[in-house]
């Protein structure tokens, strides 16, 4: 399986009935694909609308209802637009339940850089640091290494995009909490070893006795 | 007097040197004539306060693309690697700041307050040279206002008074922004009779409004 939809397969577990979300561009956009039957969700995008959906059809686009890409979107009924303010009071006020980040690293405390490279990269914070500050439960998803450089580190090594710990970090390799303690690998990925995730981590690990297989959503 | 004016005239209010809020998220929402007219006029040496500078070519990309601008704040610029490109070429300023703070800056601008307590960007740069206050406990960024010569928006209608209503994610930074400009220009997709808004439905009260951009071309006139 590609790695990605590994990830995302794995992210989208993690959902619960009702909950309030918002997936960040990129990777975690694609964890709405693989959300379990029967589980209800409400996406939030933070330029103004809880209850995006895809557009249905071609040709059904609307030029005033997009995503924070500036992408088409669609809406379910209920569907709900507002100004920045309420949607990053929603962000920052504790409503919502979970969001799913992009990142460029993540260490041993748990905290997430993925905004900028400096002097290479500088795309910008956009909604990301109100996200990591004010979200109910933050996952990270993103691929455990990048050109073989480790990804979870001892420390970030890049402008940090907030000092919270992150809830949860998933990756093609492994499932990882982090805690008071440090890192915890909490799963592995169908076929690889404790010590292939190791070896693809800078960070210490806390290894508990049983490290299960992830389980993987089905393709929807 | 009608708050009517063409966008020539409107753009023609506007100094070079202006501080301008603009509104839009990736364009969408952005009012697309007046920075076209913008460019057309030459403004230039402007202050751009927006969320985005969307892509070149588009939208406030358009002004970036022409190097209008000696200063944008922002909190994205990752879909415009031109705007990338001046900032790190050192000719265009760049001030990146959280989305969330960005909003709340230009409410506080707008609504007279000193100023805002986020926890958004407590221990990382973005604090550099900014006061923390605790409050209960919790560490808090103090954000200052923002405010700007020029509020430029889109929307979806204008009656005639210049009640303003707006289209489902057009709206983003709009409404905020029509509190925090000295000189308040919309450009509504539609103008209607005084009343077609009801008062429940209007989202900027026609008091902020100073202008708004009077019909374009259309039925083959």
């Amino acid at each position: 399986m590609d790695d990605k939809v590994t990830i995302a397969r794995r992210v989208a577990l993690e959902l619960r009935e009702g909950d309030l979300v918002n997936l960040g561009i990129g990777l975690p956009t694609t964890v709405a694909r693989y959300l379990p039957a029967g589980v209800t969700v409400h996406f939030q995008s933070e330029n103004g609308i809880i209850g995006m959906a895809p557009v249905p059809e071609a040709g059904l686009e609307a030029e005033f209802l997009t995503d924070a890409g500036g992408g088409y979107i669609g809406a379910v009924p209920g569907a709900a637009a507002f100004d920045s303010c309420m949607s990053f009071g929603l962000i920052r006020g504790g409503h919502l339940d979970v969001t799913v980040l992009g990142g460029l690293q993540v260490d041993e405390l748990g905290q997430l850089a993925n905004w900028m490279v400096p002097g290479k990269m500088v795309p910008g914070m956009g909604g990301a640091m109100d996200l990591v500050s004010g979200a109910r439960r933050v996952i990270v998803a993103m691929t455990h290494t990048a050109k073989g450089e480790a990804k979870v580190l001892k420390r970030c090594t890049l402008p940090l995009t907030s000092v919270r710990r992150v809830d949860l970090l998933v990756t093609e390799l492994a499932v990882i909490e982090p805690t008071g303690e440090g890192l915890v690998l909490r799963e592995r990925a169908p076929g690889v070893s404790i010590e292939q995730v190791i070896a693809a981590t800078e960070a210490h690990l806390i290894v508990p006795e049983s490290v299960p297989e992830m389980a993987i959503g089905a393709a929807v | 007097m009608s708050k009517a004016v063409s966008v020539t005239r409107a753009v023609e209010m506007v100094p070079d040197g202006a501080s301008l809020l603009i509104g839009g998220f990736m364009g969408v929402g952005s009012p697309h004539r007046v920075i076209a007219e913008l460019v057309r006029q030459g403004r230039k040496d402007l202050t751009v306060i927006a969320n985005d500078s969307a892509r070149p070519g588009f939208g406030i990309g358009q002004l970036i693309d022409a190097r209008l601008v000696r200063k944008l704040v922002t909190s994205h610029i990752g879909t415009n690697p031109e705007t990338q490109r001046q900032m790190i070429a050192g000719e265009t300023e760049v001030d990146l700041v959280p989305q969330g703070t960005l909003a709340e800056r230009i409410r506080a601008g707008g609504f007279g307050l000193g100023g805002v307590l986020t926890p958004t960007g407590v221990g990382t740069v973005v604090a550099e040279g900014k006061r923390t206050i605790e409050v209960d406990g919790k560490v808090f960024l103090l954000e200052e206002p923002l405010k700007a010569d020029f509020a430029l928006l889109f929307c979806r209608r204008a009656d005639y008074l210049g009640n303003l209503d707006y289209f489902l994610t057009a709206r983003n930074f709009n409404p905020l922004m029509a509190t925090a400009g000295g000189t308040v220009i919309a450009e509504p997709n539609e103008i209607v009779p005084t009343g077609v808004i009801p008062p429940d439905e209007v989202v900027t009260p026609h008091v902020l409004v100073d202008h708004f951009i009077e019909k374009g071309a259309s039925h083959g006139r």
